[in-house]
C-alpha cells in the first residue's frame, strides 16, 4: 500500500519540480557547492526579501550555486502540497520555508527534520535570540528550524482622525478589553457605525487570540497549547464573552473580506480600529500616511507587555543532499546582516535582540524594542501555536460563533478541539 | 478458434490503450483513494495499519461535516431547482415563438461559456453583503433603485446563505438546461399537437398529455447533469468566500483536509462524494441502458 502511493507522489513531485524548475538550474546531489531552497516568496516584498538574502549568501559564499525551489501561488497552500510530495518521495530539499511553531508538529513526528540545537549553540543563536522565543520554539528540547523574520499579532492600527472626532485620545490605548468596549461604544454612538474592522475566518481567529491573550494573559494563555491551561477555564468563557461584544461593533460583511479589505475600512475613515499583524504597515505607507500622524499603533488592550509572535522559519530535512551548504545557509539567515537585508526588504523585524532599530522605519522600531522586552507567546492564526489540524478545528468553530454567536457551542467546540489535539 | 480471435482481436487491441489508461487513472485511483480512507495516514507519518470503517463513522459523528452535507443539500436543491424552472420557462418561451430567437438563445446560453472560476470572482462582489454606506454590488443597485427593503445579507446569511451562492450557479446553467428543453420541444412533431387539437384537448391538457410525457427524458438528462455538478461543487465556492465554515460543503471541507495533511480524512470525503454521485447517476445509465435495448 505504501509503495504504489509513493510512486504516483513521486511522479506529481516530478511533474511539479519539471514545471517548476524549468528556466533555474537543478540539484545534482553530487555537487556538494550547490543548496536547494524551497519557499513560497515568489512575488511582491517577499520575493524581495529573499533576493536580498540571496545576495547576502551569495558574498559570504561565493561557491556555492544557490538554486531558488519557490512554488508560488495559494499563500503557501500550493508549496506545501508540492514539498509534501516531495519529502513523501524521499527527495527532500536542502532546506524549506515554513512557519516556526507548532505548525511544524507534522514534519516533526513524521521523522522529518533534523534537530538543530547544536546547530544554535554552535553559532550563539541561544544568546541573541529571545529566551521566550527560544522555549516557543523548541519541541521536547530539540529546536527544528531557524527564524528568519519575525511578525507581531497583538497590533491595533488606529485612524487617529476617526477618534479625535469621537473626543478620544488616539495615543492613550486602553488598559483592557472592557476599557475599550467602553471607547467602541463611544465611537458608535458619535455615529461610526462599524467601529472595529473586520475579515475573514483567520482574520476573526487572530482577534480571538488576542482576546484570550488579554484575559488569561500570557502564562494562560500559553498554557491552552501545553495543556497547563484547561480550555473550559472562566477565562476563556470571559474571552468567549468578550469577543462576541466586540463582534457587536465590527462591519457585518466581515466573513467575505480580507485582511486588507479590512484594513481598507480604517484607511477610508469607516472604522477606528482594525486588529492586525504587523504587514499591515505596508498598507498605511502605500496610502502615504505617517505613523503617530494619520495612523497610529499600541498592543491590542490587555496584551501590553505581551509579544503576540509568528514567524517564516528554515528548516533542515532529513537527507538533504546538500547538508553542509544547507548549514551556510541556515548561517546566513541567522546572522545578523542577513536578517538585515531581509527583514529591511520585508517590513518585519528580524529574531536577534542585538538589532540595531534606528536601521528600521518607525512602526518596526516600536516592534523591536517590544521584542526585546516583551513576553513571547506564539499566534494561534498563523501556525505557531497549535498544529495544523488543531487550529484547523479552532478556525471552523469559530467561523460558525461569527455566524449564529453561540457561546455554548464555541466553547464546546474548542474543548473538543482541543481533546482531539492533545489525545 | 483462428476465427474467434481475428473477430475479437483487432477490437479489442482499438480500445486497450483507452481501457489500460482508464483503469490506471480512474479506476486504479479510486481503488488507491479507498486504501487511504480505510487507513490511518492523519498526517505526513506514512499509514501504520487498516483501521476499517473508523475515518467514516468519525467523519458522520462531526457536527462540522454534517453541517457541510447540510449546505450541500440547501446548495443542489436552489440549484437544481431554479435551472430547471428558469430553463424549462425560457425553452417554452422560445417554443411559442418570439422574433430573433436566435439571439435570445445565445444571451441565455453565453453564461456556461464563463468559467465558475471567473463568474465567481465576479459574483463575490455582486453578492457583497455589505448594506448602507459601505453597499456595493447589488445591495449598491437596490439602494439606488430606492429598494432598501430588498438589501440583504446574501451569502452571510446563517441558515439559507448557500441559496445566494446557487445564485450565479442558476445564472451560469439555466441557459443549458433551456437548450435542452428547448430541443426536446421541438422534436415533438407538429402532428401530435394538431391531433390533440383535433380531439378538443384544451392548452394545459395538449402539455399534460402529450408534451409534458414527450419531455420526461430531457427533464432526466438535465437532472442528471446539473445534479452531478451540484454535488462536486467546488471551485464556484473558493471563488466567492474562499474555504470558510459558513459556506463550506464537503469538498471544501476536502481541500480543507488535505492542505493540513489528513489525508485519511480527506480520501474518505472523495469516497463519500463519489458515492453520491454514484447514487445520481447509476440510476440513469441503467435507465438508458434500458431505453437502448428497447430501441435495439
Amino acid at each position: 500500500m505504501r509503495k504504489p502511493l509513493s510512486i504516483i507522489a513521486g511522479a506529481v513531485a516530478l511533474g511539479l519540480v519539471l514545471a517548476g524548475c524549468s528556466s533555474t538550474p537543478s540539484s545534482d546531489p553530487d555537487n556538494a557547492d550547490q543548496v536547494e531552497v524551497f519557499t513560497w516568496w515568489a512575488s511582491g516584498s517577499e520575493k524581495v526579501g529573499l533576493d536580498a538574502l540571496v545576495t547576502v549568501f551569495a558574498e559570504q559564499n561565493p561557491d556555492i550555486e544557490f538554486i531558488n525551489a519557490s512554488v508560488a501561488g495559494g499563500a503557501g497552500s500550493n508549496a506545501k502540497a508540492a514539498l509534501a510530495s516531495r519529502l513523501e518521495s524521499n527527495d527532500p530539499p536542502d532546506t524549506f520555508q515554513a512557519h516556526a511553531g507548532a505548525e511544524l508538529t507534522d514534519y516533526i513526528n513524521a521523522g522529518q527534520l533534523q534537530d538543530l540545537s547544536s546547530f544554535y549553540q554552535e553559532n550563539g543563536l541561544t544568546d541573541v535570540f529571545p529566551e521566550s522565543l527560544i522555549e516557543r520554539i523548541t519541541v521536547d528540547g530539540a529546536i527544528y528550524s531557524v527564524p528568519s523574520n519575525i511578525h507581531r499579532a497583538n497590533v491595533v492600527w488606529a485612524n487617529t482622525q476617526v477618534l479625535e472626532d469621537a473626543g478620544i485620545d488616539p495615543k492613550a490605548a486602553p488598559a483592557d478589553i472592557d476599557a475599550w468596549l467602553v471607547d467602541l461604544k463611544k465611537l458608535k454612538d458619535a455615529g461610526v457605525e462599524t467601529p472595529l474592522a473586520l475579515g475573514t475566518e483567520w482574520t476573526q481567529m487572530q482577534l480571538f487570540e488576542n482576546v484570550l491573550i488579554a484575559d488569561l494573559g500570557a502564562e494562560g494563555y500559553s498554557g491552552l497549547w501545553t495543556g497547563d491551561t484547561a480550555w473550559d477555564d472562566a477565562g476563556v468563557e470571559t474571552a468567549i464573552g468578550h469577543y462576541g461584544d466586540l463582534l457587536e461593533y465590527t462591519n457585518s460583511d466581515f466573513a467575505g473580506l480580507d485582511w486588507d479589505a479590512a484594513t481598507q475600512i480604517v484607511l477610508d475613515g469607516n472604522a477606528a480600529y482594525n486588529v492586525m499583524g504587523d504587514w499591515a504597515e505596508s498598507a498605511f505607507q502605500q496610502a502615504g500616511w505617517t505613523y503617530d500622524n494619520e495612523y497610529t499603533t499600541w498592543a491590542t488592550p490587555g496584551t501590553d507587555g505581551v509579544f503576540d509572535f509568528l514567524a517564516d522559519s528554515f528548516t533542515l530535512s532529513v537527507g538533504a543532499p546538500h547538508e553542509a551548504a544547507a548549514i551556510d545557509w541556515l548561517t546566513t539567515i541567522s546572522s545578523a546582516e542577513g536578517q538585515k537585508a531581509f527583514n529591511l526588504a520585508k517590513g518585519s523585524i528580524p529574531a536577534r535582540t542585538d538589532t540595531v532599530a534606528a536601521d528600521y522605519p518607525a512602526y518596526q522600531q516600536t516592534a523591536i524594542k517590544s521584542f526585546g522586552e516583551d513576553t513571547v507567546v506564539s499566534s494561534l492564526a498563523h501556525g505557531a501555536a497549535a498544529s495544523i489540524a488543531w487550529s484547523g478545528d479552532i478556525s471552523s468553530a469559530i467561523g460558525k460563533f461569527g455566524a449564529d454567536r453561540d457561546a455554548a457551542s464555541l466553547l464546546s467546540g474548542l474543548v473538543a478541539a482541543s481533546d482531539k489535539a492533545q489525545g | 478458434m483462428k476465427k474467434g480471435y481475428k473477430n475479437w482481436g483487432p477490437p479489442l487491441l482499438l480500445i486497450s490503450p483507452t481501457i489500460i489508461v482508464l483503469g490506471i487513472f480512474v479506476y486504479g485511483l479510486i481503488g488507491a483513494n479507498i486504501s487511504v480512507s480505510l487507513s490511518n495516514r492523519n498526517s505526513l507519518v506514512p499509514a501504520t495499519e487498516f483501521v476499517g470503517l473508523d475515518n467514516y463513522i468519525a467523519l458522520f459523528g462531526e457536527e462540522r461535516f454534517i453541517h457541510s452535507l447540510q449546505n450541500l443539500g440547501i446548495f443542489t436543491l436552489f440549484f437544481i431547482g431554479g435551472t430547471m424552472i428558469f430553463g424549462f420557462l425560457w425553452a417554452w418561451m422560445l417554443d411559442k415563438g418570439v422574433t430573433a430567437e436566435g439571439v435570445f438563445r445565445s444571451v441565455f446560453l453565453f453564461p456556461m461559456a464563463i468559467s465558475f472560476v471567473a463568474s465567481g470572482v465576479v459574483w463575490r462582489w455582486l453578492l457583497n453583503s455589505a448594506e448602507g454606506d459601505r453597499a456595493s454590488g447589488l445591495n449598491r443597485v437596490f439602494e439606488n433603485l430606492g429598494l432598501d427593503f430588498l438589501q440583504n445579507s446574501w451569502w452571510n446569511d446563517p441558515t439559507w446563505g448557500m441559496a445566494a451562492i446557487a445564485l450565479p450557479a442558476i445564472w451560469q446553467l439555466a441557459g443549458y438546461v433551456m437548450a435542452l428543453f428547448l430541443s426536446g420541444f421541438r422534436g415533438i412533431p407538429e402532428e401530435l399537437r394538431e391531433a390533440a387539437r383535433m380531439d378538443g384537448a384544451t392548452e394545459w391538457k395538449l402539455y399534460r398529455y402529450v408534451i409534458f410525457p414527450q419531455l420526461s427524458p430531457v427533464a432526466l438528462s438535465a437532472l442528471i447533469i446539473v445534479g452531478h455538478m451540484s454535488l462536486k461543487v467546488f471551485d464556484l465556492i473558493m471563488a466567492i468566500t474562499k474555504s470558510i465554515y459558513q459556506t463550506e460543503v464537503p469538498a471544501t471541507y476536502l481541500w480543507v483536509a488535505l492542505t493540513s495533511n489528513d489525508y485519511a480524512k480527506s480520501a474518505t470525503i472523495a469516497t463519500i462524494l463519489l458515492l453520491f454521485v454514484a447514487v445520481v447517476i447509476v440510476p440513469y445509465l441503467i435507465y438508458t441502458a434500458r431505453a437502448e435495448k428497447r430501441q435495439g
